[in-house]
């Protein structure tokens, strides 16, 4: 005797399949449209505000603030990336399971969930009162990195356990040691991974205000004719201080607004800030996709 | 043994544990170069721990241990030499096919450069000579540059015996090379051990009698850790001596 399937049951399942497909369509337009009207928003009430002069590298316009920005993104990468690399490889590929590994995990999961401003106020401790110096863009990106290192050294050790054992196998049988099956097959395999976590964290790095506030400082003086990189007006010299803009909204919505465009600028910093993010991004993604079609990895 | 070729491998009273559990249970064998020897066996019997002795790749199981000797042509591996050393003369070929996601060219060209050699010309020899020796070159020359991904499963597991063959091994161990290929791209494989044993001594695991009786000259057999029976194919399949080797071969069990 075989069992009666039930067209009602059937019928109920394939109803509930069909809302559920419609729900689950609808939340991801809603998010679209949202993130479309945001950025939108952001990008021509900005961009309206423009007036001769805000793009000048003058404390008129905000020149040296789109500079600082990419620049003290760039110092933090420097710091954090090789780091982070050297971090996740140890994670993935050499540290034991122990005491010692849970308790360098918990560390890792509690550090990324450092409020920034804490950050920001232990850089201020650490890198302005100890060593006795000024705000400057180094403090600020060395505060960026301790924000960003979880991020990377997550990412890059979730891209190397998640490979197929057979590519770690194949080098190994061959010969390879541990360090060359790592250093020409694991990161390789994982480049593109691995750039996708760099570049959440330099979009993180380029709209952070709080962990920059008592850090990279809230002035910047640059003269651009200056070529000493030891004077603190030279732009290339990373120990002078460096307002960004994401700090600089904050500054022209606050104690700046006696500064007769102090709105105008801080929309225009804003679509200033959500463009730059959006063309590093699009720049990564790119320069990812080339890697992998040069190295033949995808398919 | 009835063979007249020396013996590549000589493995004497080898037992191996992985942490309490006994793996290998007293093998001993002996394995003659330029032939191919084939381990049978159900799975867990030990077959595929045992080939991994051959080149250390059970090293990096934790808790380990290993006792007796595995002798390659006469230094016991265990005591006096570098597994970097062993595994580029001793190679491996995989139960899946394993390309590295790199180009076809990269994958051959990628041992012969960890081996520190950086002529363009001395690569590119030996990527073509690997590849026509692993019956490829034909299909792949002019797409040496496209990723090795791209290629199907036969090809790439030959694109792995070339990738091996590109270290000029002496001897090459294959896990159940065509357990995941199709019957066709089964039998070029069959065809290209077959013509490599001219040049290679060759040991394969394989789950399949057929392909056992097919291409190898010398058998073992494997059950629960021990080798049960090991001799000349031929007499393993029309008369083997021990009852269990009858049975696992004839079907009764496995």
């Amino acid at each position: 005797m075989k069992r009666e399937h039930s067209l009602k049951a059937i019928q109920k399942a394939k109803h509930t399949d069909k809302v559920m497909t419609a729900i689950l369509y609808s939340v991801g337009g809603f998010f679209l449209v949202f993130l479309l009207v945001l950025a939108g928003y952001i990008i021509i009430k900005g961009l309206a505000s423009y007036y001769p002069g805000i793009l000048s590298f003058t404390s008129e316009g905000i020149g040296n603030q789109i500079f600082n920005t990419v620049y003290l993104v760039f110092l933090s990468l420097l710091i954090s990336v090789p780091l982070g690399l050297a971090a996740g490889i140890y994670m993935a590929e050499y540290a034991k399971e122990g005491r010692f590994f849970r308790f360098l995990r918990i560390s890792i999961e509690s550090l990324s969930s450092l409020p920034s401003i804490v950050i920001g106020l232990f850089g201020y401790l650490v890198f302005i009162l100890m060593t006795g110096m000024k705000w400057n863009l180094l403090a600020g990106a060395l505060a960026v990195s301790i924000l960003s290192l979880p991020s990377i050294t997550t990412t890059t050790e979730d891209a190397i356990r998640s490979l197929p054992p057979g590519y770690k196998e194949g080098s190994m049988a061959l010969g390879a040691t541990h360090w060359q099956t790592i250093v020409k097959v694991l990161i390789p395999t994982c480049t593109s991974r691995i750039m996708t976590g760099v570049l959440l964290v330099a979009g993180r790095g380029f709209g952070e205000a709080a962990a920059l506030l008592y850090t990279a400082g809230q002035s910047t003086h640059i003269n651009w004719n200056n070529f000493n990189p030891a004077s603190p007006t030279c732009p290339w010299n990373p120990l002078r201080p460096g307002e960004t803009l994401a700090l600089h909204i904050w500054v022209m919505r606050t104690e700046g607004s006696l500064n007769p465009h102090a709105a105008q600028i801080a929309n225009f910093s804003s679509a200033i800030l959500v463009i730059l993010v959006l063309a590093f991004s699009l720049w990564v993604r790119i320069l990812a996709r080339q890697q992998e079609e040069k190295s033949g990895g995808a398919r | 043994m009835s063979n007249a070729n020396a013996s590549v491998f000589s493995i004497r009273s080898l037992n191996f544990y992985y942490g309490d559990f006994h793996a290998l249970q007293d093998v001993s064998l002996e394995i003659p170069a330029h032939e191919i020897t084939a381990l049978i066996g159900p799975s867990g019997c030990g077959k595929s721990t045992f080939l991994k002795t051959l080149n250390r790749m059970n090293d990096f199981e934790p808790g380990i241990h290993v006792e007796g000797s595995v002798l390659l042509e006469g230094t016991d591996i265990y005591q006096n030499t570098d597994p970097i050393a062993l595994r580029r003369k001793v190679g491996m070929v995989f139960q899946q096919p394993n390309p590295f996601p790199k180009s076809i060219y990269e994958n051959v060209a990628y041992g012969p450069r960890i081996d520190g050699i950086r002529g363009r010309a001395e690569l590119d020899e030996i990527v073509e000579r690997s590849l026509k020796q692993a019956a490829l070159w034909d299909e792949v020359k002019d797409r040496l540059k496209k990723p090795a991904l791209g290629l199907s499963g036969g090809q790439q597991q030959r694109l792995c015996m070339a990738r091996t063959l590109a270290m000029d091994p002496e001897v090459i161990l294959m896990d159940e090379p065509t357990s995941a290929l199709d019957p066709i791209a089964t039998a070029r494989i069959e065809d290209l051990v077959l013509e490599l044993k001219q040049e290679y001594t060759i040991v394969i695991v394989t789950h399949n009698m057929q392909q056992a009786s097919r291409i190898s000259d010398q058998t073992a057999f494997f059950l629960l850790g021990r080798m049960m029976e090991c001799g000349n194919t031929e007499r393993m399949f029309s008369k083997p001596s021990n009852p269990k080797t009858e049975e696992y071969i004839t079907g009764r069990f496995g």
